[in-house]
């Protein structure tokens, strides 16, 4: 048995070796994606993973990059951050890969980006988070709280109300948004009247539900993340608040609450992001049709974070062709130069100083059908604050993370 | 406080007496385990679960939620019924064993629920709306829970009190060699308190998956919780754990109401800890009576 694997594995070898002299003048280039595929995480990651290989088939169809096409590694983190720095370095150094992209917390993030700046391996971070991240290194194509704490919390004192109670997730997105939050509820004359942080494995809400009935604020901001914290709106609605206070956040969707929820618990939260399924764009309905096509008519609910995926991906590859190298300085460049596609989201553009998207953002309610019902949107909106604290044109030699009140 | 009224009475009592009747549900099963087996079963947060996946299953293929719920604990007892007869009847009187062996099922319950239900959170909406009394509303439902959490309390003291098979396998428990002598078979006994342990968790797991949402780790989030109420309580099954859940869920609601989840969270773990210092058999360890 051994010796007929070894045989077999030899043949084996020799024609994969053959093969692609035949089928393709280059070889392919190597490119790496780390997500949260299984685990309590893969509520964000699942998503994230499908629209990656989609848009590496996307790329690829198109012809590829300077005419190779992209081999695809991908490594499952499993939920668990320790794997992210594992395969991180695995990428790097093992497979080759010219690029990184993934992470799903901030903590992944952080975990990925020493390792690349370590192998010189240029990174992308996919996902919406806390924002400030300067780094030469890496791109960021998730929208920020400038982009969407800013315009939301502006939304909800303008709509509803001056006083805001803030409830969020017990970990360095929760907190560092807060401040966020109280910051521009500050600049818009509004008050917080309370702030609540929830650990993930919190799942009863009876103590924060009667604090909400005492202060009787206007808005709820929830920055409330994870499986545990869905039930939060149901407990909420089941204590028929739901027609005194409401509810607005960055964070609803991003796990598909509202198809978790009952259509009459999640519905009128407001929610913001670049991307919502029910935009209504040539490019969005190419987009749904494809994503229908390969994984189904009945998929899950496009998120906003794969529509962020998507767009490194082809950020990247535009980049690349502009460059006509995967050379990882001159692919910055390129990158720097104001690179820019028509995603299914509208136009983003890579900002050169800051490295993060100017891009849209669309409001939406929950609405009866377990989608999103669009109530307003803002055209080519930028990171603010990491335009104006982080230029890495100038400053190259930036690694930090900026914080509010710096 | 400033603003005393009726309401805001009621409205912090509901509260409380919500989550102590939440940690009295799902410590009870565990309770049952231990103190009538000396099983230390690891994969409670797992039985709780399933408990909840077969309510969310029923109420699909439209069973009204008010006969899912019964029905779900039912189908866990007899899941339960067939753990014991494979794995843990092997495992008694090795208490590191059987606690590796329900770790282990643990894993393989929540991996098999993932395959088969798939990782997302699902769930079911809350029935009944709410009720407006004095400016306050409170969700119908957590007197459902509460009232619940009572009745269940009830079951197990008249299951261990008036039927035969209570009485017998408190026999058992007393004087295991006397109960043998005059004809009580352990074995047996230990099958039906693993099915009655599983049943309890769950019915919890039924009762709370309309306040929740339903995923294959929803069993860890109350895991932890239900240890220790099942330590700080002690020996006796009903007095202990509603003693226990009366302690530490008060505890932490009053704490998360003045201050945070965060801090209400941390006061139950120090609570505990000082508990068992002070009382290592648990709050009912010096008391008489069995149950």
């Amino acid at each position: 048995m051994l010796k007929l694997c070894g045989k077999s594995l030899v043949l084996a070898l020799a024609l994969t070796s053959l093969v692609p002299a035949h089928a393709q003048s280059k070889d392919p280039i190597v490119v790496g994606s780390i997500l949260d595929e299984t685990g309590g995480l893969n509520i964000y990651g699942k998503a994230m993973a499908d629209s990656t290989r989609l848009a590496i088939e996307d790329i690829n169809k198109s012809g590829g990059v300077l005419g190779s096409q992209l081999k695809l590694v991908s490594y499952d983190a499993q939920s668990n951050n320790a794997n992210y720095s594992r395969y991180a370095n695995e990428l790097a150094l093992r497979d080759k890969a010219v690029v990184i992209m993934g992470g799903v917390t901030s903590a992944s993030r952080e975990a990925i980006r020493p390792v690349a700046d370590r192998n010189k391996t240029l990174y992308f971070y996919n996902e919406q988070y806390e924002g400030g991240v300067c780094d030469k290194n890496e791109f960021n194509t998730g929208v920020v709280p400038s982009q969407q704490l800013a315009p939301l919390i502006d939304y909800a004192v303008k709509h509803y109300g001056k006083r805001l109670y803030v409830l969020a997730a017990d970990y360095n997105y929760g907190h560092i948004s807060s401040d966020w939050v109280k910051a521009y509820a500050t600049k818009d004359g509004a008050q917080v009247v309370g702030t609540d942080f929830i650990p993930l494995d919190v799942a009863e809400f009876g103590s924060t539900i009667t604090k909400l009935q005492d202060s009787k604020p206007d808005v709820i901001v929830s920055l409330l993340v994870g499986g545990n914290h869905i039930a939060f709106y149901r407990q909420f609605a089941s204590a028929g608040l739901g027609g005194k206070m409401t509810i607005v956040s960055p964070t609803f969707g991003l796990g598909n609450e509202q198809t978790v929820l009952g259509a009459k618990e999640a519905k009128g939260i407001l929610a913001i992001y670049p991307y919502f399924q029910e935009v209504d764009t040539p490019a969005n309905r190419k987009f749904t049709a494809l994503w229908s096509s390969t994984y189904g008519a009945n998929h899950g609910y496009i998120t906003d974070s794969a529509v962020a995926v998507w767009n490194g991906w082809h950020l990247w590859a535009k980049a690349v062709q502009k460059a006509g190298t995967t050379d990882r300085t001159k692919v910055i460049s390129a990158l720097e130069s104001g690179i820019s596609i028509e995603s299914p989201s509208g136009t983003v553009t890579m900002d050169g100083s800051s490295h993060h998207a100017i891009q849209n953002t669309y409001f939406a309610q929950a609405n009866d059908s377990h989608g999103f019902t669009i109530v307003g949107k803002q055209e080519a909106v930028p990171p603010a604050f990491e335009k104006e604290m982080c230029d890495l044109i100038k400053n190259p030699g930036l690694h930090t993370q900026f914080m509010p009140g710096q | 406080m400033e603003h005393v009224s009726v309401g805001w009475l009621l409205n912090i009592g509901v509260s409380m007496a919500l989550s102590i009747a939440i940690l009295a549900l799902v410590s009870l099963g565990l309770a049952v385990m231990f103190g009538m087996m000396g099983i230390i079963n690891l994969a409670h947060g797992e039985f709780l679960m399933c408990g909840a996946y077969v309510t969310l299953s029923l109420t699909r293929i439209d069973v009204p939620l008010w006969l899912a719920i019964p029905l779900a604990g039912l189908a866990v007892g007899v899941l339960g019924y067939g753990v014991e007869r494979l794995l843990i009847r092997f495992l008694y009187g090795r208490l590191a064993d059987s606690m590796l062996a329900t770790w282990g099922l643990s894993l393989i319950m929540a991996q098999l629920t993932v395959l088969a239900f798939g990782p997302s959170t699902q769930g079911i909406p809350t029935p009944l709306g709410s009720l407006s009394i004095d400016g306050y509303s409170f969700s119908r439902y957590a007197f459902v829970i509460i009232v619940c959490a009572m009745l269940l309390m009830a079951l197990v003291y008249l299951m261990f009190t008036r039927t035969s098979y209570g009485v017998m396998a408190r026999a058992a428990v007393q004087n295991p060699a006397m109960a043998a002598a005059v004809g009580i078979n352990p074995r047996k006994l230990n099958a039906l308190n693993f099915a009655f342990g599983a049943a309890l968790a769950g019915w919890a797991g039924a009762l709370l998956a309309p306040m929740v949402g339903v995923m294959p780790s929803m069993g860890e989030a109350y895991i932890a919780r239900a240890f220790m109420t099942v330590v700080v309580g002690g020996p006796g099954i009903i007095t202990g754990t509603a003693s226990a859940s009366l302690l530490l869920g008060g505890i932490e609601n009053v704490v998360s109401y003045l201050s945070t989840p965060f801090f209400g969270q941390g006061a139950l773990l120090i609570v505990a800890i000082i508990a068992v210092r002070l009382l290592p058999t648990g709050i009912s360890g010096r008391w008489q009576r069995q149950l």
